[in-house]
């Protein structure tokens, strides 16, 4: 005979979220010790998706490991693209075209936009509205056609090199972009907003809940949306400026609640500041070569040396340590969903289910990232 | 005398026919409208426009291993699916598709009806139960808790229609408001006082709000919220299981449907008098009203359990025996006046 499960009100059990679970958009597993509904602690557990990423740039050249960057956040492919590129050119001490970093700021933003759909479209699947999604991709296709057309691929991007960009864009593209900017412009406020953000039961799902202090943010280490969410005004693209972005003129969305209304905001707000750096680098836009000359086998002198940037999910940090050969002696990267994910076990303790799934879907989490 | 026995078992041979084709076509209504909805075109391989995709996923559904997990109580995991199922298909007894088109005249029928969707609801305790599933059994005790509060609401609005029409036969409850849709309960302008009518669409919402909740619909769909219990007390399921759960979920949505016609929109009766009426008018009333829950589904987000209870307990309730203590006033008032 079996034996039924047996649960009186002061005893608590074990929920296995994961590593199979609709809510955790990747193979994520969550240990719930939960009473009732109610959350008793939480553990996040990793590694599900570990794949060697730092030891693999240890075995090959620095060239080697360029297609990996885009393996690990697929969904903002190009921010840590650029963040590896960074990194060795700092080492090896090339220069970047002007052109080229223009072309790198216009793809890295469009790339930003497709990452923040696509995170509205699964937030609120993850809060049990499924029709957004398809909204959300409807726009999101057309930022993939757009990168496609210059890069080649419609997700695992590739595009940057050492010194430059793959491949120039062309008037093609330009317009596009711009057609693209228009629409997305026209449709924020009646689709994003109206339906979704003014909707009662959203508003109530993510008001209040949640609450992310400045504190835990930093205890954590997390970045992004979610300390921006919290009230701090922090930024790489501003408090470390690197690229072209001291050049342009774009606002840091941050707000003081910390709750996941908050964090929400600041995605939908982020799509607009990228829609204004992109149509600010589209009117600048400079001639001349986006490449530049880089020797075939590239040996950096020894060294230590970090290059970050602002990707859609938080800072992305790239350290690289050169013994002076071919391949990176020592790559330790830091990626924003690493952080951002550490602080959920605190912040779900004593939380209802449901809503420690919006929290945990207001993280943007992307778990190959997280796991490397 | 013959035909009073066989006519209840004929109706029950055609409702369950009924049943199971409507519940198959009510999925592909589903899918196509939530794919029109979502800007997709849905369904459309199989047959012309994806008509005969319901009967591929039956085929799909039948042929599968029902599979008994280790470690589930066995007996009330096989019943649990049939127990979604019947209730749903014997309340079709009771409703009257038209003054000729019904079972047989029941003097209780409204009773009957939320008895035997009580009882359905049993069918989602014990499947949760019985999984041996912990998801599972979140969804079992969510179900309990909102069918608990929004079955008060829900009884209390019936019991202000059954105060209006002095009936609690579906029949004469719709007979009543028969000649125009003036005189339907949602907003009986004739017939009724005018203070009446103005609290009348109140109660019709609560009503509404309450069918939601009760059928497990979407924004209320606490039982089977699929992005925090997988499938809720379906998980375990696989084959037929599944498939009597869907099928008593999309009857369920119909009796609804056919409850809230009768009890507000007049059920058979025309819109306006010189068109005859007939049981066409019920149908469509029915599957405008399914339309709407499909409608709903696919543009909210979903509510979380708590806030669901709330609103329950410290909205519809207090606003459904305000309305019920309001009507009680207006038919006295009515009564000395005249």
């Amino acid at each position: 005979m079996t034996e039924p499960i047996l649960c009186t009100p002061d005893e608590t059990f074990v929920l296995n979220l994961g590593p199979q679970h609709p809510a955790t958009h990747g193979v994520l597993r969550v240990k719930l010790t939960m009473d009732g509904e109610y959350i008793v602690e939480a553990e996040p557990v990793l590694g599900y998706i570990h794949r060697m990423h730092e030891k693999m740039a240890e075995n090959g050249t620095f060239a080697q490991f360029m297609p990996n960057t885009p393996r690990m956040d697929y969904l903002s492919a190009l921010s840590f693209n650029q963040g590896y590129c960074m990194a060795v050119e700092r080492a090896a001490g090339i220069e970047v075209p002007e052109r080229a970093e223009y072309i790198r700021t216009i793809t890295v933003e469009l790339n930003r936009i497709s990452s923040h759909l696509l995170w509205w479209g699964a937030f609120i699947l993850d809060l049990g509205g499924f029709t957004p999604l398809l909204y959300a991709f409807d726009d999101r296709e057309k930022i993939l056609d757009l990168l496609e057309h210059v890069t080649g691929s419609r997700l695992t991007y590739c595009y940057y090199r050492f010194g430059g960009v793959y491949n120039d864009i062309d008037d093609e593209f330009i317009t596009g972009t711009r057609e693209f900017i228009k629409r997305l412009r026209s449709r924020m406020p009646t689709l994003y907003h109206d339906l979704v953000t003014g909707n009662i039961i959203l508003i109530k799902r993510l008001k209040d809940i949640g609450h992310i202090s400045p504190e835990v943010c930093r205890k954590y280490g997390a970045t992004g949306p979610v300390l921006r969410g919290s009230g701090i005004e922090y930024d790489v693209r501003k408090n470390e400026p690197y690229s072209i972005y001291p050049e342009l003129d774009f606002d840091i969305p941050h707000y003081p609640e910390g709750d996941c209304m908050a964090r929400y905001m600041v995605r939908m707000d982020e799509i607009e500041q990228s829609l204004r750096i992109i149509e600010q680098s589209l009117d600048k836009l400079p001639g001349g070569p986006v490449q530049a000359k880089v020797p075939k086998t590239l040996k950096p002198p020894a060294g230590d040396c970090y290059a970050a940037v602002e990707a859609a999910k938080g800072t992305f940090g790239c350290r690289l340590i050169c013994d002076g050969d071919k391949g990176p002696y020592r790559l330790k990267l830091r990626s924003p969903c690493f952080s951002n994910l550490s602080l959920f076990g605190e912040i779900a303790e004593g939380m209802l289910l449901a809503d420690a799934l919006a929290v945990m879907g207001s993280l943007d989490l992307v778990i190959p990232e997280i796991d490397r | 005398m013959d035909t009073s026995i066989w006519r209840p078992i004929l109706y029950l041979i055609g409702v369950m026919a009924f049943a199971g084709v409507n519940a198959a076509w009510l999925g592909w209504c589903e899918r196509k409208g939530a794919g029109h909805i979502q800007r997709r075109i849905g369904p459309k391989e199989v047959g012309p426009y994806g008509l005969l995709q319901p009967l591929a996923d039956g085929i799909k559904l039948m042929t599968k291993q029902l599979l008994v997990p280790q470690g589930v109580d066995g007996i009330l995991f096989r019943v649990a699916p049939v127990l979604a199922m019947i209730p749903a298909i014997t309340s079709m007894v009771a409703i009257p598709f038209s003054a000729t088109f019904h079972a047989r005249p029941i003097e209780l029928s409204v009773l009957l009806i939320f008895a035997l969707a009580s009882i359905g609801m049993m069918a989602i305790l014990l499947g949760g139960w019985a999984s041996n599933n912990k998801y599972s059994l979140i969804s079992a005790a969510r179900s309990v808790s909102q069918n608990v509060a929004y079955e008060i609401p829900m009884l209390i609005t019936v019991i202000t229609i059954v105060m209006l029409s002095g009936s609690m036969n579906l029949e004469e409850i719709a007979l009543q408001q028969k000649g125009g849709f003036w005189n339907w309960y949602i907003f009986p302008i004739a017939g009724q006082s005018i203070a009446q009518a103005i609290i009348m669409p109140v109660s019709f919402l609560i009503f509404f709000t309450c069918s939601v909740a009760e059928t497990n619909r979407a924004p209320f769909d606490m039982a089977e919220a699929e992005s925090e219990l997988i499938a809720g007390h379906m998980t375990e399921y696989g084959s037929m299981g599944f498939g009597l759960f869907m099928m008593g979920e999309y009857l369920n949505i119909v009796v609804g449907a056919c409850l809230t016609a009768i009890l507000f929109f007049g059920g058979w009766d025309s819109p306006l008098p010189f068109i005859p009426s007939g049981v066409l008018w019920f149908v469509l009333k029915i599957y405008l009203l399914i339309f709407t829950f499909i409608w709903i589904r696919w543009t909210y987000p979903r509510t979380q359990i708590y806030k669901l209870l709330n609103l329950s307990w410290k909205i519809l309730i207090p606003f459904s025996l305000a309305i019920l203590l309001l009507t009680a006033v207006f038919i006295k008032i009515e009564g000395i006046l005249i």
